[in-house]
């Protein structure tokens, strides 16, 4: 049964490159003898409700496409720095950071087409869910800044990955200081 | 076309994996590493017949008592005829071995693929039986029916309800893979319910026990979905502009508190298991999260950093009054309340070290529970006895459990796996 199980996931991997995967177990709640349950729970068993397709991303705005301005990927042009820094317990944008916020800021002024998510994150330190609302902060606080300098609201979604997703591995100041950052990404590229 | 590739590479570890003897599930191994003061001396007799069958009862039967750390077992070797009812056991035979109670069975097939058990449980000093029971079953419900004998003695001797026949959910990380596990609350049988190449966090029992709640960031941002457990259907609970986070049912099943950021901060919401009906439950320039119900469904505890610190706060949904219920330290977070209605478990950061504290609502009395250094994540068990945790070990995660008073402590441990933010599900109906 575990084999089936493996090879059935396996194939329906293979085949669907799904990222995401969900399952119902064979039943781990064994019912009372006689009752009508059992069958139910029987039923459920084998494949499993596996749900097909790519997952998207749907995260709003304008499929920019090709609109997007080919800036943004140029390593000499400020716009494609894309990671902002923070301080320890700190949701302030640092003054390092400034001219690059508003190379963004002026760019989404001037391309109302153009849409960006700002990721917040946090270091590894803490409460998984407390560090989700942090690095909302450190997301927000990028935002304020943006439309004070042109942005519009509309125009940018702030999400936070918590400590969820960080850019360095290891559990020193050092690494700590390279995940507590909020990232710009742009919609559609 | 990536999609090919990464199949193609994939196919020996596939080939592998099929010809494995064993899946690689991520069963938890769990030790006891401190134990209560005094524990209660009770000798298990295998039960008559036991061996026809391959799994043994009273093994996991002793092995769920010695786990809950109140127990040792004695040893039962030597007394002929073995005792397989209460009128087979004798004072005499039990007070050198310094047995405080002995439980003796039987099983026999009575037809049909079906065993009846019987076991009774005996107090070895005044030779009394303390409770009996006859179940009637397949050996495929045998690991199930040794979790309810062991919930049977544990109430007879403890006057607390057992919870060996509890699950528990926890999320393992391999490498770039996420995947929700569900197990039996003594680590067995594992069972994957989601599998997922970005982190998946906050799973949440529906206390019917029929659904897990848990946040995803597979949509490149935090999602809240509801899966049910029998089907692995799930439907997006909330899914608003921004992040959504938290879950947390009220005790009804009916709802959940979740923190959305739609209206600009982290915030408190309560939202239709269905997902409808969103609405905002408290208001506050900072930022509002972590929201659990108490077991009466009246209040909400919280974290909030309102005062300047994220603390704990309690809202009387009746009154809407926000009370700060945390107040040394400028680090409180994680509030789950006991389902004794008596206080809450929450982690405290003490001079750079994450530890788990309980505090009771009355006296407002802080205990600290663990010394950390990274502990989170606290759950409850259904009986308030036991805090399952994340916990680090040589720069891994792994699980943790702690008693309420602090003295019982496991480690729950799977092999070649990062595991946290464990669950404890619910009594079974």
């Amino acid at each position: 049964m575990r084999k089936f199980l493996i090879a059935a996931f396996a194939v329906a991997f293979l085949a669907g490159c799904q990222s995401t995967e969900t399952q119902s177990p064979a039943p781990i709640e064994e019912p009372a003898p006689g009752s009508a349950a059992a069958g139910a729970a029987a039923g459920g068993t084998a494949g499993g409700a596996t749900t097909s397709g790519v997952t998207t991303s749907g995260i709003g705005g304008t499929a920019a496409g090709g609109g997007l301005s080919p800036a943004l990927k140029d390593p000499k042009n400020i716009l494609s720095k894309r990671t902002i820094y923070f301080d320890y317990d700190s949701f302030v944008v640092k003054d390092d950071y400034r001219a690059q916020v508003e190379a963004h800021a002026k760019y989404l002024q001037t391309t109302r087409a153009a849409n960006i998510t700002l990721q917040g994150h946090t270091d590894e330190r803490g409460s998984r869910e407390y560090n989700i609302a942090l690095g909302q902060k450190r997301a927000d606080a990028v935002k304020q800044l943006m439309r004070v300098l042109g942005a519009t609201e509309i125009q940018i979604e702030t999400v936070s990955f918590g400590k969820e997703k960080p850019k360095s591995d290891g559990h020193d100041e050092s690494a700590w200081a390279q995940n507590r950052r909020v990232e710009i990404i742009y919609v559609g590229e | 076309m990536r999609c090919l590739r990464l199949a193609r590479f994939l196919l020996p570890f596939v080939a592998l994996a099929l010809l494995a003897a064993a899946p690689a599930r991520a069963q938890l191994d769990i030790d006891i590493i401190g134990g209560s003061g005094t524990l209660t001396p009770i000798a298990i007799v295998p039960f008559e017949n036991e061996n026809n069958w391959p799994l043994g009862i009273t093994g996991i039967v002793g092995a769920d008592l010695v786990r809950s750390g109140l127990f040792k077992l004695v040893d039962y070797a030597g007394i002929v005829p073995r005792p397989t009812r209460a009128e087979d056991v004798r004072a005499d035979d039990w007070r050198s071995r310094g047995a405080d109670a002995v439980v003796v069975g039987s099983m026999r097939a009575v037809g049909e693929g079906r065993v009846e058990v019987r076991f009774a449980l005996v107090d070895a000093v005044k030779v009394k039986q303390l409770a009996a029971m006859t179940y009637v079953v397949t050996p495929a419900q045998f690991r199930a029916t040794a979790h309810k004998i062991a919930d049977v003695i544990y109430q007879a001797l403890t006057g607390d309800v057992g919870v060996f026949s509890t699950r528990i959910a926890y999320i393992a990380k391999q490498g770039p893979r996420y995947q929700l596990y569900v197990a039996e609350a003594d680590g067995y049988n594992a069972q994957v319910i989601v599998t997922s190449n970005e982190p998946l966090l906050s799973p949440a029992w529906s206390p019917d026990g029929t659904r897990i709640a848990y946040v995803s960031l597979e949509n490149k941002k935090p999602v809240v979905y509801v899966q049910s457990l029998e089907t692995g259907r799930r439907q997006v609970l909330a899914n608003f502009r921004g992040s959504n986070s938290a879950p947390a049912w009220s005790p009804d099943s009916r709802r959940l508190a979740v923190t959305l950021t739609k209206d600009g901060g982290s915030q408190l919401f309560l939202i239709n298991a269905d997902g409808s009906g969103v609405q905002r439950l408290l208001s506050s320039p900072g930022i509002d999260t972590e929201a659990n119900f108490t077991p009466d469904g009246k209040a909400v505890l919280f974290t909030s950093d309102r005062g300047g610190t994220p603390q704990i706060y309690r809202l009387s949904l009746g009154s809407n009054a926000v009370e700060r219920m945390t107040f040394e330290g400028g680090y409180n977070v994680s509030a789950r309340a006991t389902p004794d209605g008596k206080g809450f478990v929450f982690v405290r950061r003490d001079g750079g070290r994450f530890q788990l504290a309980i505090q009771d609502f009355a006296t407002r009395q802080v205990q600290v529970l663990t010394a950390g250094p990274q502990d989170e994540s606290p759950s409850v068990s259904p009986n308030s006895k036991l805090i399952l945790y994340a916990a680090e070990q040589g720069g891994r995660g792994i699980l943790a459990a702690v008693s309420s008073d602090g003295r019982v402590k496991q480690r729950l441990v799977a092999p070649a796996t990062d595991v946290r933010e464990p669950a404890w599900g619910p009594l079974p109906r």
